[in-house]
């Protein structure tokens, strides 16, 4: 029988390498082909200074660094953003993408989709699509996007999506306001034809950082949020897959960011930055490189910021005699920079940090004050939702 | 409905389930949306004759030949297989001629 790697280190060395090499062969790439995007969701994992389009990488750019994805041995692309629809050439680069037998997966917005578009970067050869939702009806929804209309239309390009007989996943983001929508969020996306459904609990860096004192969830919202997606999963079983990430302030263990730094995963930015993950740029002080001034290969063996945390040797106490430093490599880094200040730190959602205990209590004081007010993410560094009239 | 596999079905592979021989890490992988899983020989021997024209009995047949094994337990691995991808919704069956 196949099975299902839960860990896929196997997979990230060559034949014959060393498996104990704190990096392997990279197994899947994000493709941050734009920051431009219409919704304005105040938990964005964008950086809060967004890249202009004038810096974005070419089409003759990108068609070259999805070649030298496939000859690292990269085998699935994420198309993402900003909203990947935003850019005009993107069934050019999926049919690249197929062309060099490169896995693709559409991460959308949806709401600038339309049922020939989407057509066309089938004919490209999609494999999958990803939809968010904001919440489970209209008003929340297109609230939370910023977009009034986002929350229909995004309805409309599922059906498209299943009518063109791709495997659709909907990605929801929970937090604070919404979380009293789970159980209808979790039918809904039966209703759309989800095969899966990742349901994320916000992470918080960048825009979700400006934004924690009014997405940040009590413990009680929580532990409901975790025993309906147990619920679920049963009553879902072989209709719809359930993938849940709890937040980490209320998690005794780190999570293993992105299979571990720089380990079997990175991410290109718009402007073709290296990224470990896609809030690594987030930690100042890192010095990343970019496709346009490197080959990909080079960047992966050699990168500073890739190499900074890579595997255990750079680990300090009480991460370095940790029995579980294999298991989640120390959290993630740029959790650490943000409520420590220096990325090097152990990850504050472990419960070993010296952090843990005033990051818990920050997060159930936030959570139990009454802003609800959001700054939306946008190029001008982010805008006050207005008052309620 | 995910599809009920028997000796008679003709399976395919849908669009999103790639089953590949990758250069890089020189083994057979199957690729689903986010994950990539690794079919074991058995596997990759059924699976390479997943073509949409023959039947789980063809594919069987064919194998205890190649393999010179009985037919009945090579079928019952492979429907037992074929039916565990069929349940994750990476394995669809063709639909039966009703002309």
């Amino acid at each position: 029988m196949p099975e299902d790697h839960a860990d896929d280190f196997q997979l990230v060395t060559r034949a014959g390498e060393d498996p104990g090499r704190s990096y392997g062969i990279p197994l899947a790439v994000l493709a941050e082909l734009t920051h431009r995007c219409p919704l304005q969701c105040p938990y964005c994992s964008n950086p809060i200074q967004m890249e202009s389009a004038s810096n974005e990488l070419t089409t003759e750019e990108w068609l070259r660094v999805i070649g030298e994805l496939a000859d690292l041995g990269v085998l699935q692309i994420h198309f993402s953003g900003g909203e990947p629809t935003a850019r005009r050439d993107l069934s050019e680069m999926i049919a690249r993408a197929t062309e060099v037998g490169l896995y693709s997966n559409l991460i959308t917005s949806a709401v600038v989709l339309t049922r020939d578009k989407l057509a066309a970067l089938v004919d490209a050869g999609l494999c999958h699509v990803q939809i968010s939702v904001q919440g489970a009806e209209v008003t929340l929804a297109d609230r939370v996007g910023g977009y009034r209309g986002g929350h229909a239309r995004k309805l409309e390009a599922a059906r498209w999506t299943r009518e063109l007989d791709l495997p659709l996943t909907v990605n929801a983001v929970m937090h604070r306001q919404n979380m009293h929508q789970l159980p209808a969020i979790i039918d809904m996306a039966v209703e759309m034809g989800a095969a899966r459904l990742e349901v994320a609990n916000v992470q918080y860096y960048g825009w979700a950082l400006r934004n924690r004192g009014a997405l940040m969830p009590t413990p009680a919202q929580v532990e409901e949020c975790t025993a309906t997606v147990e619920v679920a999963r049963v009553r879902l079983h072989s209709v719809l897959e359930i993938d849940y990430v709890i937040p980490d302030y209320y998690a005794l263990r780190p999570k293993q960011c992105m299979g571990g730094w720089g380990r079997q995963f990175f991410n290109i930015s718009p402007a073709g930055k290296v990224l470990p993950c896609h809030a690594a740029e987030t930690i100042t002080g890192l010095r990343f490189d970019s496709v346009r001034d490197r080959p990909l290969a080079w960047i992966w063996d050699h990168s500073e910021a890739l190499n900074a945390y890579r595997g255990t040797g750079w680990m300090p106490e009480p991460c370095r005699s940790c029995e579980w430093k294999e298991a989640d490599f120390g959290g993630c880094r740029c959790q650490a920079f943000a409520l420590t200040g220096s990325a090097g730190n152990t990850d504050p959602a472990c419960a070993r940090s010296p952090h843990h205990d005033s990051i818990f209590a920050l997060a159930e004081n936030e959570a139990s004050e009454d802003r609800t007010r959001f700054v939306y993410r946008n190029f001008s560094g982010g805008t006050a939702e207005a008052e309620p009239t | 409905m995910r599809p009920s596999i028997n000796p008679g079905s003709v399976p395919r592979l849908p669009r999103h389930v790639k089953l590949r021989h990758d250069k890089a890490r020189d083994r057979w992988l199957i690729l689903v949306p986010e994950r990539v899983l690794v079919p074991d020989d058995t596997a990759v021997a059924v699976l390479t004759r997943v073509d949409g024209a023959r039947s789980v009995q063809d594919i069987a047949e064919e194998l205890a030949r190649t393999y010179e094994a009985p037919v009945a337990l090579i079928l019952a691995d492979s429907v037992a297989l074929l039916q565990g991808l069929a349940d994750k919704g990476f394995l669809a069956v063709m639909e039966a001629d009703h002309a």
